[in-house]
């Protein structure tokens, strides 16, 4: 309990005084195979490391002299250790980035543009996922060389649709079709406490962000100034889940608090998932795999995924800036991200180089994943700031999900203090 | 803690401490060169240095420094710009504060109140004869030296409103129980009764040790007296650990005003409840590190500290009344 309220001040003071001894120096000249430099890369996942590895293995048989270190931080501290390195100007040379933080360094002068990489050849942004591209870019530069990329579709149980007289789900489906269905299932199985969805409904990304892009609405305006909350459109989209949780479609916020969405339906006790890529892995291993498969997002007026993908960036303050520049192109290569995708790391942003991922479930449909990537995703929505407003989205959307505030009210005041944060950045 | 540390006040002390005392007092009163000047020269502060260092750089020095930042608005990545009590103008402003310190104050009651049962139980484990008596002592002291959060995920399991045993206990007598760590004001309160729970082995060690300190004499005289084991409990036995439960009330009540990672642990991030629910230090973490306006949180952390502070200066002042050191 005391830990915490001891050791802040600390970090503070610890970022204070780092910033006043810093040596970055530019070195502007070009890698050759003959090039020394020992560079650190900064990640959070541990299960991807074995994968990273032999990336950087392959990396070494083109430039035998540049040392990658790998750090791993876990994800819990990794923004916050993040965010001291950066204060101190001693950032890891190559890192990983995620869209909801990428504006906020790359906004303060943190992270290398990559264009001189793209001018001179090396890098080929047509290569990866547009979105991706646009979504590490800021002011017309492009600083993160995508790495892999998620959207979000609609897995489903078999066996439970079978025993509620469901048909199973297909690329068709409306809105009005899941809703449907999802009822059913909590009607027919309420003695066995089944319902017919689960979801995260804290944060949009596995659930409303897609029902309000679906709807025809917005989160947050392109140019990222406004709100898109006192949209009609994107009320309509929250409108979707509080009236799941309504007729008792979807279990309470409070059950889903109480038990994690993934585990209620790792459990078949939901006969619906709306979650993304990064779910494969856990539902390959569930108990229930086999009655498990996946479809397309049903669709409102028109069909919709958001798409979210990491980056990998160089520091600004680099002292090697070259090798780490020549360590970031080698992985946005295809190479290096069928390797990745192989091993089951992530399902790479190279277009074309997703196939390992394809095959690494077989009785999985994934195509599902990609078909939706390359037809319909909407980026991620991000700002300078954004966990400045996504706290006002876990703040007040409870309200309008637990049905203790209407949807419009809510989505009202959200609209004007995301309106106030925004107009802060 | 011992018994003797206000035994210079003493009127009337246990026989047996009479000789040692009185040669310390003579000694005492034999000044040497050096003392007759009040200064034991340089050696002295040489030991206390490396505290001193530590104490000085790592506490004193952040604390003035959160102080200034409270007057700043730092930017996510250092670069402070000096804007006067306009932090401590937001906190006034803002609900969540209020609603915070409330549901702090809550948390903290609710610990205090494990202090009773600490000494209760405390003196049951010191029944003379008992047997297993280490056993037991061990058993009381373990959710203390667990992990808060491993403690706080066991408790998730067993509050949780659908599948939890709690419930399920509860169902048998025909209650249908609520989900307690989701549900505003429940889940405070459900929060308070682990931190109760888990810090009851540390006030059942020191009042434990306290309680072996009484001699049996007293028991003895009393029990010649005719007097009641309830009598002996609430008239010998209460009075006596009197400095020990200054010192577990003190603890407790700073631990429970820095209130966060069981309630982080218990409550998770995806809980309706969380806004309702937060304590001081979990919106400091917040504005600190997920929001990044530390100016702000700077100013919670001062806040938290002039609280405590206050508490704690009103408990020394009160102590008068009821501290008894023998």
């Amino acid at each position: 309990m005391r830990r915490i309220t001891r050791l802040a001040p600390l970090v503070l003071v610890a970022a204070l005084a780092l910033t006043s001894c810093s040596a970055p120096s530019a070195s502007d000249e070009a890698v050759t195979a003959d090039s020394e430099a020992s560079i650190s890369y900064a990640i959070w996942d541990e299960n991807q490391v074995p994968a990273l590895e032999a990336n950087i293995a392959a990396f070494n048989e083109i430039y035998p002299n540049i040392e990658v270190t790998i750090d791993i931080t876990p994800w819990a501290q990794y923004w916050t250790k993040l965010q001291t390195q950066a204060s101190g100007d001693t950032l890891p040379d190559v890192f990983w980035m995620n869209g909801p933080n990428f504006q906020l360094y790359a906004a303060n002068d943190q992270l290398e543009p990559m264009t001189n990489l793209i001018d001179d050849g090396d890098v080929d942004p047509a290569n990866y996922v547009e979105v991706l591209n646009d979504l590490y870019s800021f002011d017309n530069e492009q600083y993160g060389m995508p790495k892999d990329f998620d959207t979000v579709a609609l897995w489903y149980n078999k066996a439970i649709l079978a025993e509620a007289g469901v048909e199973i789900p297909n690329d068709t489906w409306t809105w009005q079709d899941f809703q449907t269905a999802a009822k059913t299932v909590s009607d027919n199985l309420a003695d066995q406490g089944v319902y017919g969805v689960a979801t995260g409904l804290t944060g949009g990304q596995e659930g409303y962000y897609n029902t309000i892009l679906q709807a025809g609405g917005s989160i947050i305006s392109a140019d990222g100034t406004t709100s898109g909350y006192d949209d009609p459109k994107t009320i309509r989209g929250l409108q979707f889940w509080a009236d799941l949780i309504a007729d008792g479609s979807s279990p309470s916020l409070q059950q889903l608090s109480d038990t994690p969405h993934n585990a209620w339906f790792t459990s078949s006790k939901t006969a619906f998932f709306w979650s993304g890529t990064w779910s494969v892995a856990e539902l390959a291993a569930a108990s229930n795999t086999f009655d498990l498969n996946v479809a397309p997002l049903p669709q409102d007026e028109k069909q919709a995924t958001v798409i979210h993908g990491l980056a990998n960036v160089v520091s600004a303050n680099s002292e090697h800036k070259a090798a780490a520049q020549a360590f970031q192109v080698y992985l946005g290569s295809e190479e290096a991200q069928t390797l990745q995708a192989e091993m089951g790391a992530a399902n790479p942003a190279f277009i074309g180089a997703g196939q390992a991922f394809l095959d690494s479930v077989e009785h999985f449909d994934l195509e599902v994943f990609i078909d939706e990537a390359d037809n319909y995703a909407y980026p991620f929505p991000v700002s300078k700031d954004t966990a400045a407003w996504t706290t006002i989205e876990n703040e007040l959307l409870p309200q309008a999900f637990s049905g203790t505030r209407t949807v419009e009210d809510v989505a009202d005041e959200l609209a004007t203090r995301m309106n106030e944060a925004l107009a802060q950045e | 803690m011992s018994l003797r540390t206000g035994s210079t006040r003493g009127e009337s002390p246990a026989p047996t401490d009479r000789p040692v005392r009185r040669s310390d007092a003579k000694r005492r009163m034999a000044p040497g060169k050096s003392n007759a000047k009040g200064f034991d020269g340089y050696w002295p502060w040489l030991f206390v240095l490396p505290t001193l260092f530590g104490v000085l750089g790592f506490y004193i020095w952040p604390i003035i420094q959160t102080g200034y930042l409270s007057f700043t608005e730092t930017g996510p990545f250092s670069g402070e710009e000096f804007v006067g009590i306009e932090n401590y103008q937001t906190m006034l402003a803002d609900g969540n504060v209020g609603q915070a310190l409330v549901n702090t104050l809550v948390y903290t009651v609710i610990v205090l109140a494990g202090i009773p049962i600490a000494l209760l139980m405390a003196n049951l484990v010191n029944q003379p004869g008992l047997r297993f008596a280490s056993f037991y002592r061990v058993l009381f002291f373990m959710p203390y030296i667990a992990m808060p959060t491993a403690v706080a995920l066991v408790w998730r399991m067993i509050y949780n409103g659908d599948f939890g045993i709690l419930n399920w206990m509860l169902s048998l007598g025909g209650i249908d129980g609520p989900y307690w760590t989701s549900t505003p004001g429940f889940a405070i309160v459900s929060v308070g009764v682990v931190g109760m729970w888990a810090s009851l082995g540390f006030g059942i060690i020191i009042l434990g040790a306290a309680l072996k300190n009484i001699s049996p004499d007293y028991y003895e005289a009393a029990q010649l007296d005719g007097a009641t084991k309830w009598k002996q409990f609430t008239s010998i036995t209460v009075p006596l650990v009197t400095p020990s439960l200054f010192f577990v009330t003190i603890i407790s009540v700073i631990n429970g005003f820095q209130l966060f990672d069981l309630l982080y642990a218990i409550m998770g991030q995806y809980n309706p409840a969380l806004v309702q629910s937060q304590s001081l230090v979990y919106i400091f973490y917040n504005q600190a590190f997920i929001q990044n306006d530390r100016g702000y949180a700077a100013a919670i952390g001062m806040l938290i500290l002039v609280v405590i502070g206050i508490v704690t200066f009103f408990q020394f002042r009160m102590q008068k009344k009821w501290v008894n050191y023998v």
